[in-house]
């Protein structure tokens, strides 16, 4: 007895020790679930996460007070500035989506499914680990908020890892620079797949590439989507350092596109979907169509019925879609509306907006300019084509009560109809130019008048 | 800057309140979590050492330094993805050594506690080192200048830590 009373300290040391490291044994072994000692970290992350939480908020609170009410120095400029942005970048979309259209019609042809972010969901990133070894953070989302295990998350730049533990209301997520975390990859330029790991000094590298490949500096890392859990085709980072490995790979390391070490919030791919590839048959912006809305528009010309285009049914329908000014069209197209240059299915009807008829059936008639900036509203009378089940035709997407279409055959008005299909209420002062409804599979050539 | 052997009766033993005995080691693992994000250098240190180091030098208990040290530890491995008992076993190493050297050392002075914190915080490092490649199988590299560099600075701020310790800590 009075030796275990001399070395009680140093037995019980012994025995906390040894339990310690016999739990530690059980989890390395259990690693592939992952959940074991679960109990103690939902209560270690109960216990940290309001503070952070709580901190989170503060900080939050009083610098968007700052940021939102104090600080607006230099707010016009960068007004401006991103004005002249959003004008460059629009003309770079119309090109770019020339280039996108080519490629789905390639992809429809080839039967590609694709796969797409369908769902994300914004989380503010509360807290780290604090530990060296284990790259993640928590962010404010957990299962209540549908978040699962395995979710993708990004930033704007890029990826930054994955869901690796989801609680009550946190959720850790392992970054891409962990030593445990992988990644499958993809080169842009080169198409070279690999695997994105990171080290236990916090870079990351590009595993499992040949070394009789040629990859150059600076070449942007694509996700490939063989993880399953990233889509394909997301940015990952820039290749920055190629060397020869010791073995047969070589050793590259890779510049993260996001900033690992600065993240405030992100986003979780809450859904992925998966479908093939569909040409897309509405007509491409035009960077010209862009460029010819700076111009000083005409004003509008009050058009009579008698020169209303309810005189000239049988125009051609190519004719008939053209909008009444480049503007028109692109505003048809960015909210979704009426698709000008491509005729509607056989079998379907098109009713086509009084700003896209008018014009053509008034014969060098200014464009109805009030009737054109209805129509690029986002919340004005938007028609497109298509048909009901029925094959009635249908009516998309109609905010606002369109203006009556009268049938130029037999001069009669139809109810206007709404986004339900039921009456719409008539307008209080009726437009200019009066809507029509054609046969648009009707050719022109073939129109009896 | 001397560190002076005392005998048992010199020695004050010291006790925490509950509230500080929860809350302290809580604040320290939260900050450690938290300020990393905000400040990239706070990587270097390692808070919820400086507190199991302060509290097992206070109290002197080695049973007391070594429970402590092991919850600490335990605490901060929770809030990681790795294997549960990592800093588990090395808080519970420090915890012992800190207060059994607590009793044979005056630790009330700047300059022992300077030292002794890099020490502790050497043998802390080692002990992860050890239990995380060994056990655990994770690949970390190992550098004397990193290791001496961090020991420094966490001495540092662990001589602030202690003083604002010595203000809540209660004679028995």
């Amino acid at each position: 007895m009075d030796v275990l009373g001399r070395y009680r300290n140093l037995i019980v040391l012994v025995g906390v020790l040894f339990a310690q490291v016999l739990g530690l044994a059980v989890q390395v072994r259990r690693t592939t679930n992952g959940e074991s000692a679960h109990l103690i970290r939902i209560w270690a992350v109960d216990a940290v996460t309001p503070l952070e939480k709580g901190l989170n908020w503060v900080r939050n609170t009083s610098g968007g007070i700052w940021h939102n009410y104090f600080y607006l120095r230099g707010v016009r400029a960068e007004n401006r500035a991103l004005k002249l942005e959003i004008e460059r970048m629009r003309l770079e979309q119309a090109r770019l989506s020339q280039d996108a259209d080519q490629a789905r019609r390639l992809q429809a042809l080839l039967a590609f499914k694709e796969q797409f972010i369908s769902k994300t969901m914004a989380a503010q990133v509360i807290g780290g680990t604090g530990s060296e070894l284990s790259r993640s953070v928590y962010i404010d989302k957990g299962s209540r908020d549908g978040i699962k295990r395995d979710m993708a998350v990004i930033t704007k730049d890029g990826i930054i890892g994955k869901v690796l533990y989801v609680y009550h209301s946190t959720s850790l997520v392992l970054l891409v620079n962990d030593q445990t975390s992988g990644v499958g990859v993809i080169l842009d330029k080169t198409r070279l797949q690999g695997i994105l790991r990171g080290t236990s000094s916090g870079e990351v590298v590009l595993e499992k590439v040949m070394s009789d490949e040629t990859v150059p500096v600076g070449e942007q890392v694509l996700t490939s989507g063989g993880d399953g859990i990233f889509p394909k085709g997301l940015p990952v980072g820039t290749v920055t350092k190629v060397s020869t490995g010791s073995d047969l790979f070589l050793n590259i390391r890779v510049r993260p596109s996001a900033d690992l070490s600065r993240l405030e919030e992100v986003l979780v791919v809450t859904k992925v979907d998966e479908r093939q590839a569909e040409p897309d048959n509405t007509a491409a912006v035009r960077a010209v169509d862009i460029l010819a809305e700076r111009l000083p528009t005409v004003p509008p010309k009050p058009a009579t019925p008698a020169d209303g285009a309810a005189k000239n049914p049988a125009a051609p329908p190519s004719g008939a879609a053209k909008p009444a000014s480049p503007g028109a069209l692109l505003a048809g197209q960015s909210t979704g509306q009426a698709k000008p240059k491509s005729p509607p299915p056989n079998g379907q009807a098109a009713v086509v907006t009084p700003s896209t008829a008018a014009p053509k059936a008034s014969a060098g008639a200014p464009p109805a300019s009030d009737a054109t900036k209805t129509t690029m509203a986002p919340t004005s009378g938007a028609v497109k084509f298509g048909t009901s089940n029925s094959g009635a035709p249908a009516v998309k997407k109609s905010t606002t009560p369109a203006s009556p279409a009268i049938n130029p055959m037999t001069g009669t008005q139809p109810p206007a109809t709404g986004v339900t299909g039921k009456p719409a209420p008539k307008p209080a002062t009726p437009t200019t130019g009066p809507a029509v409804t054609r046969k648009p599979e009707s050719p022109p050539q073939d129109n009896p008048q | 800057m001397a560190i002076t052997y005392t005998s048992g009766e010199q020695v004050e033993v010291y006790r925490f309140s509950i509230p500080a005995t929860i809350l302290i080691p809580l604040t320290a693992v939260f900050l450690q979590a938290w300020l990393p994000l905000r400040f990239h250098f706070f990587t270097i240190f390692d808070l919820p050492l400086l507190v199991t180091i302060g509290f097992a030098t206070a109290r002197r208990s080695p049973l007391a330094g070594l429970f402590t040290g092991g919850l600490i530890g335990i605490l901060q491995d929770a809030l990681t993805h790795q294997p549960i008992g990592l800093y588990g076993i090395s808080k519970t190493v420090v915890g012992f050594g800190a207060s059994s050297l607590g009793i044979k050392l005056d630790v009330e002075n700047a300059g022992a506690r300077f030292l002794l914190t890099i020490l502790f915080y050497v043998v802390h490092e080692v002990v992860y080192f050890m239990i995380a490649r060994g056990l655990v199988g994770l690949h970390m590299a190992w550098s004397w200048p990193h290791e001496i560099g961090s020991g420094v600075a966490n001495a540092a701020l662990g001589v602030l830590i202690y003083a604002l310790l010595d203000r809540v800590k209660q004679r028995t």
